[in-house]
């Protein structure tokens, strides 16, 4: 198995989320089953083959400096669930 | 044991575009809370991001202006991480193939010159505003969300407080030449994070370094210098090992405190951003963009010593700012006489700028009002004492010198049969005077002088009444 508990644990932290003891585990095991997969890739001779940098073909798409309309701040503050004072309200940020 | 600081720092700049980075949002200062917002920059899902041309083009001038190669083909990536001032929760940025690399800025302290080394400069989004002013949370106004930066990363280059300013003044001077940014540091245009470590003087390997965010001052920039290179000398002295930390600088206290150990780089699990295309800049972009550069602080220095013979000082003092450079030339312009519209530009405007609350960006006269001023002055209509009265004038009613001279009846007595007549009568009634002078005293010339100033209100033109004051002694004592 190529990723640990500790992995798991680890990133999960980074996008927030929490798991149970078994789900960690399981979770191991399935992500660590779609690494070991994804690793083939390494078996292959890339040593002709440019590097990807992006996955499009195209470039350089740009837009005018142009100022256009933007929402009220009625419409902005529309699905917040909370506001005050023509802010988003979120739970207390400590610095 | 001797300590060496080693400083390497991070200055995010607003470009000047009229709209955001990824849509056409108005990046104003100081406007109501969020009403300059739109799905693209609140993050909303299913919006596609479209690159503004104008932070492209803006990027590539401030990379040509401080010596950078421009990439040829750069790309945008997302730094993920959680803060409410993100509404995407990732900031779209540039990571492994940024905009520009390797530049140089040449800095001066105590008369000591030294290059800088730019790592990087890669353009990406500031994010919003979070105001703590609720009881029971915190508010978020996301006007700034998608206002475009460019952020420059320095070499380890710096060893002091001093050089870091220098190097601050330094770009920010440039930037501001080619007008890219305002750079005003009290609307947050240009922001300083600085990377600081200690270790011992000629110890080649780096110490472990701390980052301060977020100073926006060259106040807080040196004090925040000097108090973390202090603190950290100190813990080593101590036989103590600094932490790897990001540190939360408070301007007034005069102190920083532990914010959180530094994140290291693979936590932002940076990848390329899908919504957006890489950029590809062909050569005859870049040159033409290079053409275009305006004159910048270092060559315009240089010219004005070669062209206008300045000394180095006034031609340093007068390109700091492109405002001060541009009035400058505009009464060189005007009337060639250089260190004469120097020496008021240096010694009597200043003053007069900071009496009016007023700075070179919106100073009340104009180059043609400074320069009619001055011309009385050279044609001696007014003495330079007086001259100072006059700008002063000009300076609190716009009025012209001219008018300023007639109104108040300002102008120096030059006319010789006017002076004459008073000289006359003073030299008649002062019999004493010309004694003293028969016998040797030429003090008597002083108070004779004097008397003259004195009956004019000291308009009399000085040499011109010398000159006939002996006339007319000499005929008294005859």
């Amino acid at each position: 198995m190529s990723l640990t508990r500790e992995d798991v644990t680890y990133v999960a932290n980074l996008a927030r989320l929490e798991f149970s003891e078994d789900e960690v585990t399981a979770l191991a095991d399935q992500l660590g089953a779609v690494l070991d997969y994804a690793e083939t890739l390494s078996g292959l001779d890339t040593s002709k083959i440019k590097a990807t940098e992006h996955v499009l073909a195209v470039q350089n798409v740009f837009r005018e400096d142009e100022i256009k309309p933007c929402l009220t701040n009625e419409e902005a503050l529309a699905n917040a669930p909370e506001s005050e004072a023509g802010c988003f309200k979120v739970p207390r940020v400590m610095e | 044991m001797e300590y060496e600081i080693v400083i390497g720092m991070e200055i995010h700049i607003e470009l000047g575009t009229k709209t955001k980075i990824f849509c056409s949002c108005p990046t104003e200062f100081g406007q109501d809370e969020n009403t300059h917002t739109c799905p693209v920059c609140l993050g909303m899902p299913g919006v596609l991001p479209v690159l503004n041309e104008k932070v492209v083009e803006y990027a590539t001038r401030a990379g040509l202006a401080l010596n950078c190669e421009i990439a040829h083909f750069s790309k945008m990536d997302r730094k993920n991480y959680f803060y409410p001032d993100l509404p995407k929760a990732y900031q779209t940025s540039q990571f492994d193939l940024p905009i520009c690399t390797g530049g140089v800025v040449g800095i001066e302290v105590d008369r000591v010159k030294k290059d800088i080394g730019i790592t990087r400069i890669h353009i990406e989004e500031d994010a919003g505003k979070l105001l703590h002013e609720s009881a029971d949370g915190t508010l978020l106004d996301v006007n700034r969300c998608g206002v475009p930066l460019i952020e420059i990363v320095t070499e380890p280059d710096l060893r002091s407080a001093e050089e870091a300013r220098a190097f601050a003044e330094k770009v920010r001077n440039i930037l501001e030449y080619t007008g890219v940014s305002d750079c005003k540091m009290e609307q947050g245009s240009m922001r300083f994070d600085v990377n600081l470590s200690i270790r011992e003087k000629g110890c080649e390997v780096l110490g472990t370094r701390t980052e301060m965010k977020n100073l926006n001052s060259f106040r807080a920039l040196i004090r925040a210098v000097q108090y973390e290179s202090k603190r950290q000398i100190i813990e080593i002295k101590k036989g103590h090992t600094i932490i790897q930390e990001t540190r939360k600088w408070d301007d007034t206290k005069g102190s920083s405190s532990s914010l959180r150990s530094k994140e290291e780089a693979h936590d932002y699990r940076y990848f390329p951003e899908p919504d957006l295309v890489p950029i590809v800049l062909e050569p005859a972009y870049i040159e033409k963009i290079k053409s275009e550069l305006p004159e910048l602080p270092e060559a315009k220095k240089k010219r004005y010593i070669d062209e206008y013979k300045l000394p180095e000082y006034d031609a340093g003092v007068l390109t700091t700012t492109g405002v001060t450079a541009r009035f400058f030339e505009e009464a060189v312009a005007l009337y060639n006489e250089p260190k004469q519209i120097s020496n008021w530009m240096m010694v009597e405007i200043p003053p007069l700028l900071k009496e009016n609350e007023l700075s070179m960006e919106n100073i009340s006269i104009t180059p043609a009002q400074l320069v009619a001023l001055l011309k009385l002055v050279k044609n001696n209509e007014i003495s330079g004492n007086t001259g100072k009265e006059v700008l002063k004038e000009m300076f609190s009613t716009g009025k012209n010198p001219g008018d300023i001279v007639k109104e108040k009846g300002l102008a120096q007595m030059s006319d010789a049969g006017e002076l004459e007549a008073i000289i006359e009568k003073i030299v008649s009634d002062n019999p004493k005077s010309v004694e003293d002078i028969g016998a040797g005293n030429d003090k008597a010339y002083g108070f004779l002088t004097g008397q003259v100033m004195k009956a004019t209100k000291g308009k009399a033109n000085a040499q011109v009444a010398n000159e006939i004051i002996r006339a007319v002694v000499a005929k008294h004592l005859a």
